[in-house]
């Protein structure tokens, strides 16, 4: 069982590669990378993790107390940022070749040009 | 290539891929076996350092505030592409204008009072993100979504000063500029880049943890008209844009 968390991790990443690679819509697409993206998250949280460790924040608790990493906490905000700004800005490029285009589906948007 | 070949490559490759995974954890230690040393380290030293009762929050806008600039400025970037993405003229004419609302009573009832809790919560997390769980990043997307749902549920025009750009645009930069501010005070006052200069305060208190307020505050502004910015973005190209007698108010 104490593997679990990264095993999750790990499928979760595989299952939104597979949703990517087999999407038939831009949107769907974006939200099986934003799937992926999810699996740095569970990891990162998972590395940190003490046991018997408390969240690493120290009011009305005494300092010294067993607390999990707060550097990939941190991380894990950071990469949560990263992945809204990625999926407003794949979001956009979706709206503009659905404009150009008439469709969302990557299949048919590979044989416009321009 | 077909669509049968290509399935096949990408069941090979995740196959593949699956595998390097399971070699890759086989030599992580166990779940809960944090070897450190950065997370004891923090953990000891913020509190008593940086009067930071929140250490996640103490990482991110002193131990690795220069990271969180640049991750503010990913939003920034972010908002910049989307703006010059959608931005054109000529395609106003074409967004379909709805004024569909909701017919039910008790949803837009209902509708209302969560933009209200919605916004204590986000201010609440701002205010006390580096005491409590939050954060400015974290009270930004709050507050931000609870004014979006006032888009959903209310009037279009209560709506109308939270996409106007030239109310958001000097918001953004009092945001992101400050943040940077804070950062070249501590230089102009002879030290490194955000160093943490003012007051400390008490630990567990408002008046705590000096730069990381400030910074604190500059981060939730940023992110808060970030996100306005883009849903401004997104509802001016495709849903209803703002009329022109409007857009200088």
């Amino acid at each position: 069982m104490s593997y679990l968390p990264y095993a999750v991790a790990a499928w979760i990443c595989l299952v939104g590669i597979a949703g990517m690679a087999t999407s038939r819509n831009l949107i769907h697409l974006a939200i099986c990378l934003t799937v992926t993206q999810s699996s740095s998250y569970v990891l990162l949280l998972s590395v940190g993790y003490v046991k018997h460790g408390h969240a690493p924040i120290f009011i009305g608790r005494k300092l010294g107390t067993t607390a999990v990493d707060p550097v990939v906490q941190a991380l894990t905000l950071t990469d949560v940022v990263v992945s809204v700004v990625v999926i407003a800005l794949i979001l956009a490029l979706a709206l503009d070749a659905h404009r150009l285009s008439g469709t969302v589906n990557p299949d048919d948007l590979a044989d416009i040009s321009g | 290539m077909s669509r049968p070949v290509r399935l096949l490559l990408l069941g090979s490759g995740l196959l593949g891929l699956g595998a390097l995974f399971a070699w890759a954890i086989s030599g992580l230690p166990a779940f809960g076996d944090y070897r450190g040393p950065y997370g004891f380290v923090l953990n000891r030293i913020v509190v008593p350092l940086r009067h930071t009762t929140n250490v996640v929050m103490g990482t991110n806008f002193d131990v690795r505030g220069i990271d969180t600039m640049g991750e503010e400025f990913i939003l920034y970037a972010s908002v910049v592409g989307v703006t010059l993405l959608l931005r054109d003229e000529t395609r106003t004419r074409q967004a379909e204008r709805r004024t569909r609302r909701f017919g039910n009573d008790t949803v837009r009832l209902v509708g209302i009072a969560m933009v209200g809790a919605g916004l204590l919560i986000g201010l609440w997390l701002m205010a006390f993100g580096y005491i409590t769980p939050g954060g400015g990043f974290q009270g930004g997307v709050v507050t931000a979504g609870a004014i979006l749902l006032l888009y959903l549920v209310g009037n279009h025009r209560d709506y109308r000063p939270f996409r106007d750009e030239h109310l958001l645009d000097p918001l953004e930069a009092v945001g992101a500029g400050g943040y940077v501010i804070v950062g070249l005070a501590a230089l102009a006052s002879g030290t490194a880049f955000l160093t943490n200069l003012f007051g400390l305060g008490t630990a567990g208190m408002l008046r705590s943890s000096g730069s990381i307020a400030i910074l604190n505050w500059a981060s939730a502004i940023a992110v808060t008209v970030a996100m306005l910015l883009l849903f401004a973005e997104f509802l001016e190209t495709y849903v209803v844009p703002l009329e022109p007698e409007d857009a200088g108010s």
